[in-house]
């Protein structure tokens, strides 16, 4: 192994190749979907509450992209279950970064965070808080 | 002088003015810089040359009798004279000074396009353009009603020239092509599609960003009618590009900017324009930008452009060659033999090209990954993104094994 390559561990590289919870809800509380464009990444995530409509007993995930953004989907949605909307809606981009065990790299932080901001939007959207179609990291400036 | 006389570059002699290569990255690596095609680094003499006019005569242009004005001017002046030289313009009433390419294709987009063209009308450009053209010409076609027709590419990624020969019609009224492509590598015959163009009367816009800092360009031999390129990836300095027009066409042309230093008399009515290339310049233009882009020019020129072609095709067959040693990694555009620029596009396996562009950083690599503004041409490829190393006059064979090394690297970590 070269020089550095900390961003890819084992842990990052398994969750790339084999995805935990990867595939669909049937009968999902709700879905959502986002894109990174400056990877173009695409994740879809499908939650499903418990009865108190408050915890979340599960959750799956499908989508294409970076092995960051996959990997961190992957261990994303094993954390989402057990969690209520609201501890959800607390985690910040530092919860995810503690949870990949890695330092991203400033340029690579947004691959990091989509499933976590595609299952806030997505959680936000059902309680009406919320309008929108798909959700995005934020704008990148344009490649030469 | 044939081709093989042509001696090769020292490159020794030529890194040692570019004080940013001899920088580390990340964990205390030495940086391999490959990511020319996105912009070059910058040697000493044109920064020297900046420092000069900033220390020296820093005034404004057009604007003063005082000699500092007078001294500003004649060095900005003659930038435009340099480089209607370097490019074989017939002089400086030819040479537009702009923020970069993107802002040339717009001052054409806008000052002609707008005007000219309408509903019936059609712009022909080809798969492989960079958004600086395709989004612009797009944009200008719907709101005049005009269409835009794409030139297909092969499966080498070469323009299928008989498809543009039925493509380019009496309809039409501009070709705009890339000369050199910044995905595929390819080098298109660009008068060819100049000649195309000028049987229906059309006029041909070739974007040279990729094509003036790495070869010989003359656009009289084109027969261009307008000619962009930027200085920032040509060892000159950020913040200036150069549209070419034919001084008969930029003459017939309307303004894009209005404001100070482009008029000659103005009224509470009315005004009237400066002369070329002034018309085209308005407010207080890029002068020491410019002052940067001269020195470049004479950087390259010391060097020669022919020996920068050749370096260019060398270190780019060399990458091909090594890459192509690997059965999982494919290769964008045409190979070494049909002519290519110096870079290279590639995907190696299923790993995710920003994956790859971070791994190889760690081995002080910078190379390219995403869609480099060309995505059109990168869904015609079905692939979302691509990695890409692009060289310059300072790159060597050993950092190219370096690249190498660290992309097995990173093969064996996603297998
Ligand atoms: C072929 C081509 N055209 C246009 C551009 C745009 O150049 P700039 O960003 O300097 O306007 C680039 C590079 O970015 C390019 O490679």
């Amino acid at each position: 192994m070269g020089p550095g390559s900390d961003m890819y561990r084992q842990q990052i590289l398994d969750h790339y190749k084999n995805p935990r919870n990867y595939g669909e809800i049937e009968d999902a509380t709700f879905s959502h979907v986002g894109e990174n464009p400056m990877c173009g990444d695409e994740i879809r995530i499908d939650v499903k509450l418990e009865d108190d409509e408050e915890t979340i007993a599960g959750a799956a995930f499908r989508g294409d992209g970076c092995a960051i953004s996959q990997a961190a989907a992957s261990m994303f949605s094993q954390e989402l279950r057990g969690k209520t909307l609201d501890e959800l809606a607390e985690m910040d981009r530092d919860d995810v970064i503690d949870m990949l065990g890695v330092d991203i790299s400033p340029m690579r932080v947004k691959c990091a965070v989509l499933a976590e901001k595609v299952a806030q939007d997505g959680a936000d959207i059902y309680r009406g808080e919320l309008d929108l179609e798909k959700t995005t990291t934020e704008e990148d400036s344009e490649d030469e | 002088m044939s081709t093989q006389d042509i001696e090769p570059l020292d490159i020794e002699r030529i890194r040692e003015d570019f004080p940013i290569l001899e920088r580390t990255v990340g964990d205390d690596v030495p940086l391999v810089y490959l990511d020319n095609g996105a912009t070059s680094q910058t040697p000493e003499q044109v920064v020297d040359a900046i420092v000069d006019y900033y220390h020296g005569y820093n005034a404004n242009v057009h604007r003063g009798v005082h000699q500092l004005s007078q001294e500003a001017s004649i060095a900005y002046e003659e930038a435009h004279d340099r480089v209607a030289e370097f490019i074989g313009a017939d002089g400086r009433e030819e040479i537009v000074f702009t923020k970069n390419t993107t802002e040339a294709m717009n001052l054409v987009a806008y000052a002609w396009g707008l005007a000219e063209l309408g509903p019936g009308d059609e712009v022909v450009l080809t798969e492989m353009e960079h958004h600086a053209s395709l989004v612009t010409w797009q944009q200008v076609a719907k709101r005049t009603g005009a269409t835009v027709e794409y030139i297909p590419i092969d499966g080498d990624g070469q323009l299928d020239m008989d498809a543009a020969g039925d493509l380019v019609t009496d309809d039409t009224k501009m070709v705009s092509a890339v000369h050199v492509s910044n995905t595929l590598g390819t080098v298109n015959p660009v008068s060819e599609l100049a000649d195309l163009a000028h049987e229906h009367d059309a006029y041909a816009f070739i974007d040279g960003a990729q094509a003036v800092p790495t070869r010989p360009v003359d656009v009289g031999d084109i027969d261009a009618d307008f000619y962009a390129f930027s200085g920032h990836k040509m060892a000159g300095p950020t913040g200036i590009g150069v549209l070419y027009g034919k001084e008969h066409i930029l003459e017939a042309m309307q303004p894009y900017l209005y404001g100070g230093d482009m008029i000659r008399k103005v009224t509470f009515e009315d005004s009237t324009w400066n002369d070329l290339p002034w018309k085209f310049e308005a407010g207080t233009p890029l002068i020491a930008q410019a002052v940067g882009l001269d020195a470049a020019i004479d950087y390259l020129e010391d060097i020669g452009m022919e020996r920068v072609q050749r370096h260019e095709e060398r270190l780019s067959r060399y990458a091909y060659e090594r890459l192509s040693e690997f059965d999982d990694v494919e290769i964008y555009g045409p190979s070494p033999d049909q002519g290519r620029g110096g870079l290279v596009a590639f995907n190696v396996g299923s790993v995710h090209a920003h994956d790859l562009a971070s791994i190889v950083n760690d081995y002080g690599v910078a190379i390219r990954a995403g869609d480099h503004c060309t995505q059109p041409l990168h869904d015609t490829l079905g692939v979302a993104a691509s990695a890409r190393a692009s060289f310059y006059v300072y790159n060597t064979e050993a950092e190219i094994d370096v690249l190498v090394d660290a992309i097995d690297d990173a093969r064996e970590l996603f297998a």
